[in-house]
């Protein structure tokens, strides 16, 4: 049998819009992996306590808040805690460019802007997954 | 909510321990590596189950199936609450569908299920069925057995939302409760064979909404139907109407693995009169109302092997402390009874074949498999063999050991 590619998409923080999410999810699946979808308001604990449980390969993380300089880098730093180092995180969403650097330099290997071809961040996914 | 035990938190992995080790310790990310292995067929599964065997037996195994839709999630959500507060902890597998075509899956029963989120106390796996028919993956039983060993006491399997045949559910569960919802089909539906068949417990859900006392007679009605089919025709002693008189029965006690909390509020103590094995546990307005519907036939209403058939709605929580109950019920009916051992025999039986028709399914997809398959395939088409003989043909060379 193959290897799954499992990816957990979640959505940090305060910000009620999904639907970009949805779409990364459908797009994903439609590439044959197997997404995680756990939904809006997850606070960084529950999406490393899930990427963990759910031995995901990827964490997709998306959000349109402006907290993200805040939240991406404690859900990279929990999951090194947690021993799960290993686990790709991407980001996407409303994010200015200029924060990209930062958040590269706390562990997050791509952000994703909109206008984004799907096809861009599947073909990142599968290029830089850390375990196979 | 946090369980006494510290076996559960999310230790960082130890490198120099193996993956068997690990799981026994209850290691939250060797639990989850092994299923992945588990669900990859990869070899190091087959070596940490092996390390592993003897450890399980413990948990109670609890399925949970009914249609898309009629709250299975919402009501495993609610179910896991109620045994945490009983001190107990509980792994959960949530199967959702895999997409035939692409074979990708978007797997959203954990979205139900956030109130538990950070609990270490609660192992939650979503599984994709990965192209398996029946209600379930390839690695769900083994999942299950892995989160018994890693020392879970409830494992609730959730089963994607079923039709009418999605049964497999029965060989993997002690107690499979099935979920059913107001408005989905008139009283026909509940005699058909398939699914109604395999409940131990039957739930109403969302009850609130019109029609659920229809759903809950009609179903009473099936199960009396189908007890009065089967029963001999000596009645039963008097005596097992006793010990049927409240939902509440006893706790988990008996059986309750010792990771269960002592001092958990368990309903009942020990010393009160345990239900007949298997007995339905009713309030006395419904026994009322059960004898007067099966007035015609008195001894039915005493039959110890009617399931219970009980009305929740998940969203508020309202009645899922009784389903609960009537869950436990069951399994320590099983115990008493012996039938826990038969049941489980019957599911190891189905797994081996399971893993024996996956074998052969593999050897089939195989490079040459495929092509002798393919080779077969186009001379039925042409009229040069007949499908009989064309799988008569592949069968013989599987087992001879392989392609040729």
């Amino acid at each position: 049998m193959d290897k799954k590619i499992r990816v957990l998409v979640a959505k940090p923080g305060l910000d009620g819009h999904d639907r970009g999410a949805k779409v990364i999810a459908r797009a994903l699946r439609d590439d044959g992996m197997e997404v995680i979808y756990t939904g809006l308001r997850q606070t960084p604990e529950q999406i490393v306590t899930a990427a963990i449980q759910e031995d995901v390969d990827v964490v997709a993380l998306s959000i349109l808040s402006g907290a993200h300089n805040h939240l991406f880098p404690r859900v990279t730093e929990l999951l090194v805690e947690k021993g799960a180092g290993d686990i790709l995180v991407i980001g996407g969403g409303v994010i200015p460019e200029a924060d990209y650097d930062f958040l590269k330099s706390k562990g997050v290997a791509a952000v994703f802007g909109p206008g984004t071809p799907t096809k861009s961040t599947i073909d990142f996914i599968r290029n830089n997954i850390k375990r196979k | 909510m946090r369980s006494g035990n510290p076996a559960g938190s999310g230790d960082r992995p130890r490198a120099d321990r193996g993956l068997a080790e690990r799981v026994a310790d209850g290691e939250i990310r060797a639990v989850a590596r092994l299923i992945s292995h588990l669900e990859d067929g990869d070899p190091a599964a087959e070596e940490a189950m092996r390390a592993l065997r003897g450890r399980h037996g413990k948990a109670h195994l609890i399925g949970i199936t009914g249609p898309p839709g009629s709250g299975k999630s919402t009501l495993t959500d609610k179910l896991i609450g109620v045994f945490r507060s009983r001190g107990a902890r509980v792994g959960v597998l949530a199967v959702d569908p895999s997409s035939p075509f692409t074979g990708g899956a978007i797997l959203g029963d954990r979205l139900r299920m956030q109130g538990h989120a950070t609990d270490e106390g609660v192992f939650i796996r979503s599984l994709a069925s990965r192209g398996r028919l029946g209600g379930l993956s390839r690695a769900t039983q083994a999942a299950a057995r892995v989160l018994d060993a890693a020392g879970y006491d409830y494992v609730v399997i959730e089963t994607v939302g079923v039709g009418q045949s999605e049964v497999d559910i029965v060989k993997i569960a002690d107690t499979v409760a099935l979920v059913s919802v107001p408005g989905l089909g008139d009283d026909i539906q509940v005699i058909k064979a398939g699914i109604m068949e395999i409940g131990d417990v039957f739930v109403v859900n969302k009850s609130d909404r019109e029609g659920s006392d229809r759903v809950v007679r009609e179903i009473r009605g099936m199960l009396e139907t189908a007890a009065s089919l089967k029963r001999s025709a000596l009645p039963p002693p008097v005596d097992s109407l006793r010990g049927r008189g409240s939902v509440t029965g006893p706790g988990y006690q008996a059986s309750a693995p010792s990771a269960a909390a002592p001092g958990a509020d368990a309903p009942a103590s020990a010393t009160e009169v345990a239900p007949a094995p298997g007995a339905i546990t009713m309030s006395p307005e419904e026994l009322a109302h059960h004898l007067t519907e099966s007035a015609y036939n008195v001894n039915l209403a005493a039959d110890p092997e009617l399931p219970p058939v009980l009305k929740t709605v998940a969203e508020t929580g309202e009645g899922v402390e009784a389903l609960a109950d009537a869950i436990i019920a069951h399994r320590r009916g099983l115990e008493a009874s012996g039938k826990l051992v038969e049941r489980r025999l019957e599911g190891i039986r189905a797994e081996m074949r399971g893993l024996i028709a996956f074998r052969l399914l593999d050897a089939l997809e195989g490079g040459a498999g495929r092509s002798r398959e393919d080779a077969l395939a186009r001379a039925v088409l042409a009229g040069g063999e007949d499908v009989y003989g064309a799988a008569e043909e592949l069968f013989a060379a599987l087992s001879k050991g392989g392609m040729p």
